[in-house]
């Protein structure tokens, strides 16, 4: 084995072809088949996906770096159910380019984070966090209410969304902007639309309770309110996974 | 600078800035109200900048052939200075950072200064600036030694030093803006990474150039690692990078995997991030510096043979142990915590290979704090190696996951190997680049090593004692049945962790501060005493490899 060895040392392209080939195998077997086995993603056929202004907040939501701190991962443990609801499902994040697991808490899980709390008081909490949990350490984002939504390129986004692999149809992309719009101001003409191509469970309200205009505060308001409820999957009793096709 | 390239290659020079320029103003003008036409702006700044500094230097003479007979070093120079400005710059933001978790108001009401797009700038700064730059430029400096060949060109080291730090300040800058795919430690956009890209095939071809040249028989073991460095970084960035940006006219864009399958890939990359830019690389740079240093062989060529195949085959399965308990089959949990586990074996093997060597050279380690910089990464490689694989097995995982433990655990290996290994070999480079007895001062030196020792134990005791109470607060019941603790008790009982934490960080930085100082001065009085240079050691053949395997 060595004598061996002392010949290969002597060849450039026989350390690399080494190299390659020996760097290769684990994520060939690993990975791969994540993508051939079915059972490695449950069926849900109640799956819907993202609203363009949930959209737009997950990508707030990525932009600050929250990940950094807020995991969306309940683990199959006693104590993490208890504190944080069902554990996290496999379907659960099936439309999330990129996933948003996380991997540190210095803030708690935010797997089932929707409808936990109303949208005054994360309004309250993202302007300061302190003023609704004294001993906070997360940053304050104020500057999320005073900064208007950027809405002209969502059709883009969910465009590309498609092109990975999430279901938005035609009139979802033509309509995104008008969406994001309307699920921010329940009065206008434009909050049928949503509920049309969204469904009737589609939260449609003033998130940042300022019906006139949209903010960011809007899109990351919604998108917090969205977590863990696209899906009952999680809810239901364990054995989706075996009923596969 | 300009001096040294050849004509010919200075015509190179000049098309590359300006396809740079031009690809710049297409950036700047295709993104006009987005993120990415600042970086076009950018790029085309540094591309015009550097355009004029080559037609300044264009019709200087052209370098003497006699160059041929000495190692080219100018470019490990400059990368071992970036290295350093990276160093103290990341390491002031992950400061910041750590005293903002214990003290949230120590910022300004603006998103640029906020944790999250802080934090990016640490880790990236750190990791690819700090240690990129270290990496790039001893490669540089012991490829050629241990070939005996020179760099076969100059135009294409430039590129590629260049070329990586304008990927960094590109990475940096657009955290800032909020640029990011929140793909930990692969956060820049689809852009960067194609420039990434370009600049690290730049990188494999020069140093198969150069090993193409060499005079020695054998390809010594830390070319191995190096190579396995570059390979592998360049695999695993390209797969977890693929994305569909949702214009060319946006920074924004769209993993290709979703869900489950994108975090398995995530952390196959994560990992092995760890695995071959944060080890193998810096382990090529042992094998270098250390015995060269001690003045002893490495300890035994079998035991580097066992190791570097043994790191290159084990590391790749064991991503998935950062999935444990979640929504990842858990065959593929399985896979990651048996192969952790297995990682042990090489890891030590090296670690134990490392400290091996010093035997006969104990005496230097006591007197010498360079070499005390190597031997306490070889031993803070074998502890964190140790600690990694203990983590990886899964009811140890289920209390330290999440926790701050995690940070702890890369702090060792971050702040115990990478950087003291770094420090090391930067100290005995810089005297032997600019030809100088030693260091400006040894005191300083002396300093650097007590104060990133003191610092380092500090972080890492810190985040042991907050991770492993958070862990179990989180998890403790009280008698009837309940969870004991809120995860706000857990936040409060951190408190003093994050300030100790803190403290930590600022003797490490405190120590990079002098280091740099030291460096800065070194070179000063080096330029100064010598504005004749003698001629370089021969490329053609005194010079022999530092430790050429046995059979």
């Amino acid at each position: 084995m060595f004598g061996f060895h002392y010949r290969l040392e002597r060849k450039t392209i026989g350390m690399v072809l080494g190299i390659i080939g020996v760097a290769s195998i684990g994520g060939i077997v690993e990975i791969a088949p994540l993508f051939t086995i079915h059972q490695t993603v449950e069926a849900a056929p109640d799956m819907r996906v993202y609203t363009p202004l949930e959209l737009a907040g997950r990508n707030i939501y990525i932009r600050e770096g929250c990940y950094a701190c807020h995991s969306q991962m309940i683990r199959t443990l006693r104590d993490e159910v208890e504190r944080y609801g069902p554990y996290s499902l496999a379907v659960e994040s099936k439309y999330d380019h990129p996933m948003l697991w996380g991997s540190k808490r210095t803030g708690p899980d935010l797997a089932r984070l929707g409808e936990k709390y109303s949208d005054d008081w994360h309004v309250a909490h993202m302007i300061n966090p302190r003023d609704v949990v004294p001993e906070s350490v997360m940053p304050a984002y104020a500057f999320l209410a005073r900064t208007e939504l950027r809405t002209d390129d969502l059709g883009k986004h969910l465009k590309a969304q498609r092109a990975v692999g999430v279901p938005y149809t035609d009139a979802m992309i033509a309509n995104a902007p008008a969406d994001a719009y309307g699920q921010a101001s329940p009065d206008s003409p434009a909050a049928e639309g949503v509920v049309e191509r969204y469904g009737k469970a589609t939260m449609v309200r003033a998130f940042d309770g300022k019906p006139n205009d949209l903010t960011e505060m809007d899109a990351l308001v919604a998108y917090l309110q969205i977590l863990g409820r696209l899906t009952d999957a999680a809810h239901k009793p364990v054995a989706s996974a075996e009923k596969q096709p | 600078m300009i001096g040294e390239l050849t004509k010919s290659e200075r015509q190179g020079a000049l098309l590359i800035l300006l396809a740079l320029a031009v690809t710049g103003l297409a950036m700047a003008v295709g993104g006009s109200n987005d993120p990415l036409g600042t970086h076009g702006t950018l790029v085309m700044v540094v591309a015009i900048v550097g355009t004029f500094a080559v037609i300044t230097g264009y019709y200087a003479p052209e370098p003497p052939e006699s160059r041929l007979d000495s190692y080219y070093d100018t470019p490990t120079k400059f990368g071992i200075v970036a290295a350093m400005v990276w160093a103290v710059i990341a390491m002031a933001v992950g400061d910041w950072v750590a005293w903002l978790l214990a003290f949230p108001e120590w910022t300004f009401d603006a998103a640029w200064a906020s944790f999250g797009r802080l934090r990016p700038v640490h880790t990236s700064g750190v990791i690819f600036g700090f240690g990129g730059n270290a990496l790039i430029a001893t490669s540089f400096y012991v490829m050629q030694r241990t070939s005996r060949a020179r760099l076969p060109d100059q135009l294409s080291p430039w590129f590629v030093l260049f070329g990586y730090n304008l990927f960094c300040v590109i990475a940096a800058t657009g955290y800032l803006m909020g640029v990011t795919q929140s793909k930990e430690y692969a956060e820049p956009e689809w852009y960067a990474d194609i420039w990434l890209v370009i600049v690290w095939v730049t990188y494999f071809v020069l140093y198969l150039r150069t090993l193409n040249r060499r005079k020695e028989p054998h390809i010594y073991v830390s070319n191995w690692y190096y190579m396995a460095f570059i390979l592998v970084v360049a695999m695993l960035h390209i797969v977890n990078n693929l994305a569909v940006p949702i214009s060319w006219g946006s920074a924004k864009s769209y993993s290709l995997f979703a869900g489950v399958q994108d975090a398995m890939t995530e952390w196959w990359y994560g990992h092995n991030a760890v695995a071959f830019f944060l080890t193998s690389g810096f382990l090529g740079m042992m094998y270098y510096y250390m015995p060269k240093r001690a003045g002893r062989p490495i300890y035994s060529y079998r035991m580097s043979i066992i190791s570097f195949w043994g790191i290159t085959f084990f590391y790749m399965w064991a991503g998935s142990h950062h999935l444990h308990y979640t929504a990842l089959p858990q065959w593929v949990q399985s896979l990651g915590m048996t192969f952790s586990v297995m990682l042990l074996v090489p890891s030590w093997v090296s670690a134990g290979n490392a400290l091996m060597t010093l035997n006969g050279a104990w005496h230097k380690v006591r007197d010498d704090a360079v070499l005390r910089f190597m031997m306490v990464a070889a031993v803070f490689y074998g502890l964190s190696t140790f600690e990694g694989s203990f983590m990886a097995i899964r009811p140890v995982n289920a209390l330290s996951h999440y926790t701050d433990w995690t940070v702890g655990h890369v702090h060792a290996g971050a702040l115990g190997w990478v950087a003291m290994i770094t420090f090391g070999a930067i100290y005995a480079s810089v005297p032997w680049l600019w030809k100088r007895d030693g260091m400006y001062s040894a005191k300083l030196v002396e300093a650097h090593f007590w104060l990133s020792l003191a610092g380092t134990i500090i972080y890492v005791f810190a985040m042991w004692n907050s991770g492993i109470i958070q862990g179990l607060m989180w998890r403790t019941y009280n008698e009837s049945g309940t969870l004991a603790y809120s995860f706000v008790d857990s936040l409060i009982a951190m408190h003093p962790y994050y300030i100790a934490r803190a403290i930590g960080g600022v003797f490490f930085l405190l120590g990079a501060i002098i280091g740099f100082y030291n460096i800065w001065m070194t070179i000063r009085t080096a330029s100064q005493a010598q504005s004749q240079a003698e001629p370089d050691y021969s490329a053609v053949g005194i010079e022999i490899p530092a430790v050429q395997p046995g059979r």
